[in-house]
């Protein structure tokens, strides 16, 4: 009975059920992300301002670029926009690579079994926890304590200890960005470490005591088993983190003191945010706008390709190659065989 | 004899290089510990002190008394007498940081949102593991692909599309899309598909449960564990969201905390350094109080929903 009963059910088709299962997320993804994308890319062919419906063709891209449009102030506009190019890149390569090293090193020391560590549990929540502080509260503490002149925390103690002269850590260009870095490190390091930690929890401990028994070394155990068994999850931070880079706004945005933006923290999201909300909301610069944001757009879906093309499984794919390398042969194999038949 | 003699010492080798790395790692994570607790120490304790002394001394590191005074010029509650530039400091404090509104809105959206995200990004990676359809892998594919496009890149077409919608000023642009996020899926599709025995789908069948059922009553209680590490990320995310709540939300009634906190960093003049230590302390400390309390449902929560591969 229980046979007849599995093989009617085996024979049921149950894939409208699949489509009816994803359809809330296609449906209220294209309307609120896709049609807005597209609705973005149409509005980069577009003018600014009052002339915000004629249609300009490539002029936004080439002002923003290249500072040729037919708009008067083209170069300024050029100008402000490779910085903000430059910025983003900056800020986000001074985060990423020492919070990742900070990360992954973390991570080894609190899986590492060997280790005698007092208080684990209290290190991760922790070190968890600015990450699960707002942003734009966490630049207003910075900023209050790292206030440019003595009447700020930082500058009073560093005065009080002999110091003559205030240091600029919100105003300077290269300061204010080594803060900026600084803390978005702080910011993210424990979730990197905690996302890295249990990957690493996840491989097999009988792999590390085989390693142990063969005598591998800590370094050895690394490099052998645990940076390539975790690879698929360091390729979800690299590219999670290079988003979250590449639209990197509430700290560089709120880093400054009083209503005074300094143009050397603007990153490209703080330019797009700048454009479409310059004037009014039917007459902002979407134009502008709309090109910076599909240029981030093509940098992000490269750079992405690329850390994903580099990251395939490349044991999988030589493993492949030789099948298909031995299923030719045979095949030829065969073939010759059978011409040999006399 | 001789064997204890060499393996001794090398026993003892070991323990030794253990004990030094055990406190290298220790000295490393105490000195990470202050450099996340301080800021956050002094934030609190200088929301403890008055303008006047922390303008005689910004490097206070002990409580003072003054918590009380700034919050009356926060909330406007002040003696007709006390100065004119006190009552001028207290009426712009207080005309943009309103935390008790701020506290609801923001617990509205991240609340809204985070069930939103919660439930459908499993009912939709649900449908990716246990169904077979035609369109399943171009599907994943697509969710994959999207997840790398950053909201950033949207923005300026969203902003318009919602205002040709009539829904700036709204709290919808802020909760429906939170239907639909990618990364979410991708993490809990990769957390049911090492751990979601397809069997017991076909048991539920077999008792003829119906599939939305089976979904609710079969596997959501599976996916717990998943799901509540997933709802922390989404609801810590959502709080924290500046960037698109500032984007849509330009009404003073609507406004949420983090745009509360920017407001008051804008000022330029009547800048008063108590109540601007209070303001950032009352925007931090209920979320640091309630992290503490769930911590160790938190941390324990990321290891057992983490990415196994």
């Amino acid at each position: 009975m229980a046979s007849a009963a599995q093989s009617r059910i085996k024979s049921i088709s149950y894939a409208k059920y699949g489509y009816m299962f994803i359809a809330p997320f296609f449906l209220v993804y294209c309307f609120f992300q896709i049609w807005p994308l597209i609705y973005t890319f149409i509005l980069s062919f577009k003018g600014n301002q009052s002339n915000n419906a004629a249609f300009v063709g490539l002029d936004n891209y080439t002002t923003i670029l290249f500072g040729q449009g037919m708009a008067a102030g083209a170069a300024a506009t050029k100008a402000e926009f490779l910085q903000a190019l430059g910025n983003t890149f900056i800020l986000w390569f001074g985060n990423f690579v020492p919070q990742i090293l900070l990360s992954l090193l973390l991570a080894v020391w609190f899986t590492d079994a060997k280790v005698k560590l007092p208080g684990k549990g209290f290190f991760k929540v922790v070190m968890y926890m600015p990450n699960i502080i707002t942003a734009a509260s966490v630049a207003a503490l910075y900023v209050n304590l790292f206030g440019d002149s003595q009447y700020y925390f930082v500058n009073s103690l560093l005065m009080n200890a002999g110091m003559a002269n205030p240091i600029h850590f919100v105003t300077d260009p290269v300061i204010s960005k080594g803060m900026v870095m600084f803390i978005q490190t702080w910011l993210w390091f424990g979730n990197t470490m905690i996302m890295l930690m249990s990957g690493i929890m996840g491989i097999s401990p009988s792999l590390f005591e085989a390693a142990d028994i063969d005598g591998a070394n800590s370094s050895q155990q690394f490099f052998n088993i645990t940076l390539p068994l975790l690879q698929p999850i360091m390729v979800y931070t690299l590219v999670t983190s290079m988003i979250g880079g590449l639209q990197m706004f509430d700290l560089p945005y709120l880093y400054h003191n009083g209503s005074n933006f300094s143009r050397s923290l603007e990153t490209v999201a703080v330019y797009i945010y700048f454009n479409f909300n310059k004037g009014t909301v039917e007459q902002a610069n979407y134009g502008y706008a709309g090109a910076a944001s599909i240029i981030i757009f093509a940098i992000t879906a490269i750079l992405g390709s690329i850390t994903f093309y580099m990251n395939r499984d490349k044991d999988a794919i030589a493993k492949k190659k030789q099948r298909k390398m031995a299923e030719k042969q045979q095949k030829a194999r065969a073939k010759q065989g059978g011409g040999l038949t006399i | 004899m001789s064997m204890k003699q060499q393996y001794g010492a090398q026993k003892d080798n070991y323990h030794k290089q253990i004990m030094i790395k055990s406190t290298i790692i220790l000295v490393v994570c105490i000195l990470l510990t202050l450099i996340c607790l301080v800021p956050i120490y002094i934030l609190i304790v200088n929301a403890t002190h008055t303008h006047t002394e922390l303008a005689e001394n910004p490097s206070q590191l002990f409580f003072g008394g003054a918590l009380g005074e700034n919050m009356k010029i926060l909330t406007n509650d002040i003696a007709e007498d006390a100065g004119k530039a006190l009552r001028r400091v207290a009426r712009q404090y207080s005309s943009v940081f309103n935390i008790g509104r701020g506290y609801l809105n923001s617990l509205i959206i991240a609340g809204c949102t985070t069930l939103l995200t919660v439930f459908f990004s499993a009912l939709t990676a649900y449908g990716l593991v246990v169904y077979d359809f035609k369109l399943k892998g171009p599907a994943y594919t697509f969710i994959i692909g999207v997840m790398m496009i950053p909201v950033q890149v949207s923005s300026a077409g969203f902003v318009r599309f919602m205002y040709s919608l009539n829904l700036i000023n709204n709290f919808i642009p802020l909760i429906i899309p939170a239907i639909a996020a990618p990364a979410v899926i991708f993490f809990m599709h990769s957390s049911l598909k090492s751990t979601f025995p397809l069997s017991i789908v076909e048991a539920a069948r077999i008792d003829g449960c119906s599939e939305f059922r089976t979904f609710m009553s079969v596997a959501l209680p599976l996916m717990k564990p998943a799901m509540a590490v997933q709802a922390i990320f989404a609801f810590v995310q959502n709080w924290n969201n500046y960037y698109t709540q500032n984007m849509i939300l330009k009404n003073d009634k609507m406004m949420t905390v983090p745009i509360m906190v920017s407001k008051v960093l804008q000022f330029d003049k009547d800048v008063n350094y108590g109540v601007n230590y209070l303001c950032i302390a009352l925007s931090i400390v209920p979320i640091v109080v309630v992290y503490v309390a769930l911590s160790k449902f938190i941390i324990a929560g990321v290891a057992l929903g983490g990415v196994k591969e």
